[in-house]
């Protein structure tokens, strides 16, 4: 089994952002950039799968910016075999991204390709969704559990009333949760090894796929501040409130 | 415990402007002769710069024997001082600008640039990959390791993830030996194992003792039309003058509508209700820093502490196997507020010390005596030497008759009026009793210039995996609530600029509650507390503040 | 001109997330159609056409929907695209698993979690974990969109009067297998997911008086927080924490009991309906953010709310 793993530079978990001074962007310069967290255990979930021997090849891939391959050099030091670096300046959308991650196992034929289930920064959700529309192949999303048995996958997912398992046959597409592992400390070694790992990069013209954007970002703002309330005296007071104006129990 | 090990020719603990800077230095020379010379840096901080707070203006003379042409290469430096202002301020309303004729020669800052030195390191470090340095963020030196004849052969990588009781979690990753033939400590002021060679090796004998100031700092995007970029604003008096402690406050506009603003406490306060964290806080309601904020929007805060003691305090910053460089070993110039060129200095002389060590004889594991030799010619010496009594003047004799001094001698004298100030109580031994100070009444936050602690420590995207042991570690577990809280009112609570250090009512009395997880490794705990009780050691790699621009 | 709705339930009831997605569709067309796509979910579009700005229910009944796999669901819509400018489904976990499968079969773009409708085709969503609102505008001729239900009043269930029509049902895919739902049983909702919050503070002073919490959300059927002070402290435990570095919950209602409101914890439930704050200290920054307080003693407090919804109830 082939696996493919995507993997987003974002800015860091840690880093609060803001918009800009003219609310055009998210005012981001020197702000600390990693891995999206989910991406990154969607990296160990496949690492883990080499090491069990389900899978024989597990590859990750960035799309975006030359500095995307930091995020790919990470993924590498985990575990990874070797990385793919999709390189333009240009903005991405889920859509495209899907479009681009489809060539890309099209061209390799992988058979299970595995995405953090969203990215901290957009927080669209959509990737892996629209890459399994693409090819027309089944989607786990969300998983908290994952079990290969010879060419079937089984994924336990979250949802809103606790989870669901679904089965199916690979080729498949899976979007990692929270739960579902918890990622390796990357070792100094494996660091300097990643350095040697093999790293392609490729364009999106080379990929024949059309990057135009559908959406256009107007502008940012900061979320309306809330302001305090009133004070109430008593609990008999805050009771009525609750039930007839904000009318909320 | 058996450890997995890699070996390099140099080993820097310290991804600040001293230990990139030899890094750099160290490739350089290599490339030039044609040697095979292996470097790498260590930075507990999650990237390089994260961990980096600074005002700062920074003279670029040693940058320009780095890199003599960066001016063409990049655009680093933009932002050139214009003008210079000196102030006093009396009270909380009123401000004396200082007659230029009358500034201390060191507080002129023509021809220096005003940046963020996280960012100058950023792209310090960009250079020292593309000549072939591995820089390893995230990987703190935890421990000096030590060679069979009690030199230093290299430091140990801290451990991950164990959990707060010491158990191993599942995700454990024993730390690594580092080895090398000679190791750099450039871990800024108060290096926590700079700290133990000073100790160990007895570094300090002969030394004054070092003394600190805890720098706090905001940044400040500002309304265009108040802002003057290239003006340097410097200044003293209220409100520290109100408890009778000492320090300075800065305020620079950087490009991009920016304003740093800083207050420096020097660290031997005797009123154990000072709280720098307010004191600064109230500062920016003076209504000449006020002026700048107002209408702005805080985007940035940090803090970190400055060594002081100048070079007085300077140890043998050479021992077997290692040399101290930069603010690890206290080469900051006080007089200027100035670490970063003396730092670099002190990097790029350590880096020639070790590689003509290198080139003579491989072993390494030597006490290069050279380094200090080197030193001494070098125009760092020079400079220390030159304002070796400022900050000691101004502790004696107070603010007027110090700062007379500091005037005739920095600019009549130029630093060498004959005389030797030196001041050797430590830091943490000035604290009077609770009973004999004057309580403080720190005005409350008011949310636009004025914050508290907590929204502040928000701003540095501080964070620390949760589950690991405590990196405060108390030596006694009495001595917080016995003598602390009993005689100084607990001052951690205070001077901690990040809220970490707690004392909670709960049930059996007072407790002290450390939350480690705010921490932002400004080290002043390890210095002021009364007892040295508290030492701090590294957490877990990549944990701490992740600061964009400081 | 119409909006196509994708309904959330669970074949027997309409899930309320719905609702505000129907709000959602009336505040950009009149005209609004809801999909039910399931398996013996007639009662579900009976429920449907009485909700009020519904125009048409299209309902596609088979076994092959009985769970909405989006493997199977997603050709269904898009077969139903046409002659809609807008297809829209609540952000719940089916809405974020389905919608973008169908946006790529129809190569459009999607605009996840709208908060709010600028125009036909002009939203604006939270990014960056709510820290900052995106005004997203999109070039396409249909718009697919998930709509935050927290975000729109739900539709008034009652009093509507729509046509249900049957549409024909595509066959299972045979992609995805259902195996098996487990439903979290549990006397208290999910932290994450509940709709009423009741979380304490330092204020508590111990863990025994957490139980004053437990009896307060059994009233209100609500899940139990707490303040990292509280968690520190040892008074319950850190799946318990909500804020920057425990969960982060949205619900209709928070009430936080001897909470100070440091803004770490505020980063977590800010994002509430309506916050409600119990404290001694009048200067407690959680009274900066809260739609209604009370200065007092929690023990007091506490005990007086407990009977006050026993006996209001009564
Ligand atoms: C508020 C303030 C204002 C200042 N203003 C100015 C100014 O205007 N101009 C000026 O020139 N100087 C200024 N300075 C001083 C200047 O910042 C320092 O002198 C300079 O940063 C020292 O450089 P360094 O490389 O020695 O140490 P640092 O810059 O402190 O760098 C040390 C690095 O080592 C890392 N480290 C520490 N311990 C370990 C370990 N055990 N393992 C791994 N990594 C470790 C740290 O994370 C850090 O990145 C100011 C300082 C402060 C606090
Ligand atoms: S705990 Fe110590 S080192 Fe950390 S921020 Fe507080 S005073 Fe500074």
């Amino acid at each position: 089994m082939k696996v493919l793993v995507a993997v987003k530079r974002v800015v860091d978990y840690n880093v609060k952002v803001r918009p800009n001074g003219d609310g055009s962007d998210v005012e981001i310069a020197n702000a600390k950039m990693s891995m999206n967290p989910f991406d990154e255990i969607a990296v160990e979930e496949a690492v883990r799968m080499k090491e069990a021997g389900t899978a024989t090849e597990v590859v990750a891939i960035s799309l975006g910016e030359a500095a995307c391959q930091d995020v790919v050099r990470t993924a590498l030091a985990m575990g990874m075999d070797r990385g793919v670096l999709v390189e333009t300046d240009a903005r991405l959308e889920p859509l495209t991204v899907a479009k681009l991650l489809a060539a890309i196992v099209k061209r390799e034929q992988f058979d299970l390709v595995i995405l953090g289930k969203q990215a901290i920064d957009d927080d669209s959700n959509q990737t892996g969704q629209m890459l399994a529309a693409l090819l027309g192949w089944p989607q786990g999303t969300f998983a908290s559990h994952v079990v290969v048995d010879d060419d079937r996958v089984q994924v336990t997912r979250e949802t809103d009333t606790g989870s669901q398992t679904l089965s199916f046959k690979l080729p498949g597409v899976v979007t990692s949760d929270l739960r579902l592992n918890e990622p390796r400390y990357v070792k100094l070694p494996n660091i300097m090894k990643a350095k040697k790992k093999h790293l392609e990069k490729i364009t999106p013209l080379e990929l024949d796929v059309d990057i135009s954007t559908h959406l256009e970002t107007i502008a940012v703002a900061e979320p309306t501040q809330r302001s305090g309330g009133i004070k109430v005296s008593d609990a008999k007071e805050l009771v009525d409130k609750l039930r007839n104006e904000a009318r909320v129990i | 415990m058996q450890r997995e090990s890699m070996e390099y020719d140099v080993v820097i603990v310290g991804g600040g402007p001293a230990g990139l800077t030899a890094a750099i230095r160290l490739r350089q020379l290599a490339m030039a002769q044609k040697k095979e010379l292996s470097v790498c840096v260590l930075e507990k901080g999650s990237e390089i710069g994260a961990h980096i707070l600074s005002g700062a203006v920074i003279d670029p003379c040693s940058l320009d024997e780095l890199i003599p042409d960066w001016r063409e290469q990049d655009t680093l430096l933009t932002t050139e001082v214009s003008h210079d202002q000196v102030y006093f301020l009396q009270n909380k309303e009123r401000a004396w600008q200082i007659p230029t004729q009358f500034v201390p020669a060191s507080m002129q800052n023509r021809g220096n640039y005003i940046a963020s030195l996280g960012n100058l390191c950023r792209w310090l470090s960009e250079r020292a990959e593309a000549l072939e340095v591995e820089i390893f963020p995230g990987f703190a030196a935890a421990e000096v390791l030590y060679g069979e004849h009690a030199e230093v052969a290299g430091v140990i990588t801290g451990d991950m993830g164990l959990a707060e009781d010491g158990s191993k979690k599942p995700s454990f990753e024993p730390g690594m030996e580092l080895r090398a033939k000679y190791t750099l400590f450039a871990e800024g002021a108060r290096g926590h194992l700079g700290k133990q060679l000073i100790a160990n090796y007895q570094l300090d004998a002969g030394a004054g003792a070092q003394h600190y100031g805890l720098g706090l700092k905001e940044l400040w995007d500002c309304d265009p039309q108040k802002h003057q970029q290239g003006l340097v604003i410097h200044g003293s008096g209220w409100p520290l003058s109100e408890s009778g402690s000492g320090g300075g406050f800065f305020l620079y506009h950087h490009e991009n509508n920016q304003i740093s603003v800083g207050l420096i406490v020097d660290l031997n306060y005797q009123n154990p209700h000072v709280n720098p964290f307010e004191e600064f806080q109230r500062l920016k309601q003076h209504p000449l820093l006020k002026d700048y904020l107002t209408g702005g929007r805080r985007v940035g805060y940090g803090a970190r502490v400055i060594n002081k003691g100048g070079f007085h305090a300077l140890p043998t910053m050479h021992m077997p196997g290692a040399l101290l460089i930069g603010c690890d070993a206290g080469t900051l110039n006080y007089a200027k507020i100035k670490g970063t060129h003396t730092a670099m200095k002190s990097g790029m002389l350590a880096a020639e010390t070790v590689f003509d060590a290198l080139s003579e004889d491989e072993q390494g594991g030597k006490d290069l005596q050279a380094y200090a030799e080197r030193f001494k010619a070098s125009w760092l010496c020079d400079e220390l030497y030159r304002s070796r009594n400022f900050g000691s003047a101004l502790k004696k004799w107070g603010l007027y008759l110090g700062g007379a001094y500091n005037y005739l001698d920095q600019t009549l004298f130029g630093g060498k009026f004959p005389l030797d100030l030196q001041d050797d109580r430590e830091d943490r031994e000035t604290l009077k009793e609770v009973a004999d100070c004057k309580q403080i009444n720190y005005p409350k936050p008011d949310g636009v210039i004025s914050f508290d602690r907590l929204s502040s420590v928000y701003l540095s995207n501080t964070s620390h995996e949760e589950d690991q042991p405590c990196h405060l570690r108390l030596q006694d577990r009495d001595i917080p609530l016995v003598i602390n809280l009993g005689h100084y009112d607990a001052p951690e609570q205070r001077y901690c600029p990040a809220g970490v250090y707690e004392i909670i009512e709960q049930g059996e009395g007072p407790q002290l509650q450390i939350n480690a997880q705010n921490c932002i490794h400004c080290k002043t705990c390890d210095i002021k507390d009364p007892n040295g009780n508290i030492t701090w050691m590294t957490p877990e790699g990549g944990g701490g503040p992740n600061y964009p621009n400081m | 001109m119409t909006v196509l709705v994708i309904a959330e339930h669970n074949n027997s009831e309409l899930n309320a997330a719905t609702l505000a997605a129907i709000t959602a569709a009336t505040q950009l067309k009149d005209a609004v159609n809801l999909l039910i796509a399931g398996s013996g979910c007639s009662s579900v579009a009976e429920a449907a056409a009485k909700v009020q700005g519904v125009s048409r229910v299209l309902l596609a009944d088979a076994p092959a929907y009985e769970h909405q796999l989006a493997e199977n669901v997603a050709p269904l819509v898009v077969r139903l695209a046409e002659g809609h400018t807008h297809l829209l489904m609540p952000a719940t976990t089916n809405g974020k698993n389905l919608m973008p499968r169908v946006a790529a079969l129809l190569d459009v773009a999607q605009i996840s979690d709208i908060i709010a409708i600028k125009s036909t085709d002009c939203f604006q969503r939270p990014i960056y974990a709510g820290n900052v609102i995106a005004t997203v505008q999109s070039k396409d001729s249909l718009k697919v969109v998930t709509v935050r239900a927290t975000a729109f009043e739900p539709a008034i269930a009652e009093g509507g009067n729509a046509m249900i029509d049957q549409v024909e049902a595509s066959g299972d895919l045979e992609l995805c297998r259902w195996e098996r739902d487990d439903v979290t049983e549990s006397t208290r909702p999910d932290l994450a997911q509940a709709e009423v919050v009741v979380s304490g503070g330092r204020g508590l002073g111990s863990a025994e008086n957490f139980q004053l919490l437990e009896a307060l959300a059994d009233k209100l059927g609500a899940a139990i927080g707490a303040s990292r002070a509280a968690v520190d402290a040892g008074f319950v435990s850190n799946d318990l924490q909500v804020g920057q570095t425990g969960k982060v919950v949205a619900p209709k209602l928070y009430i936080a009991v001897g909470i100070s409101g440091a803004i770490q914890h505020l980063a977590g439930m800010k994002e509430s309906k309506v916050i409600v704050a119990i404290n001694k200290d009048e200067d407690a920054p959680i009274f900066q953010i809260a739609d209604y307080g009370i200065v007092g003693d929690l023990f007091d407090i506490l005990p007086a709310l407990s009977a006050e919804l026993d006996r209001s109830v009564n």
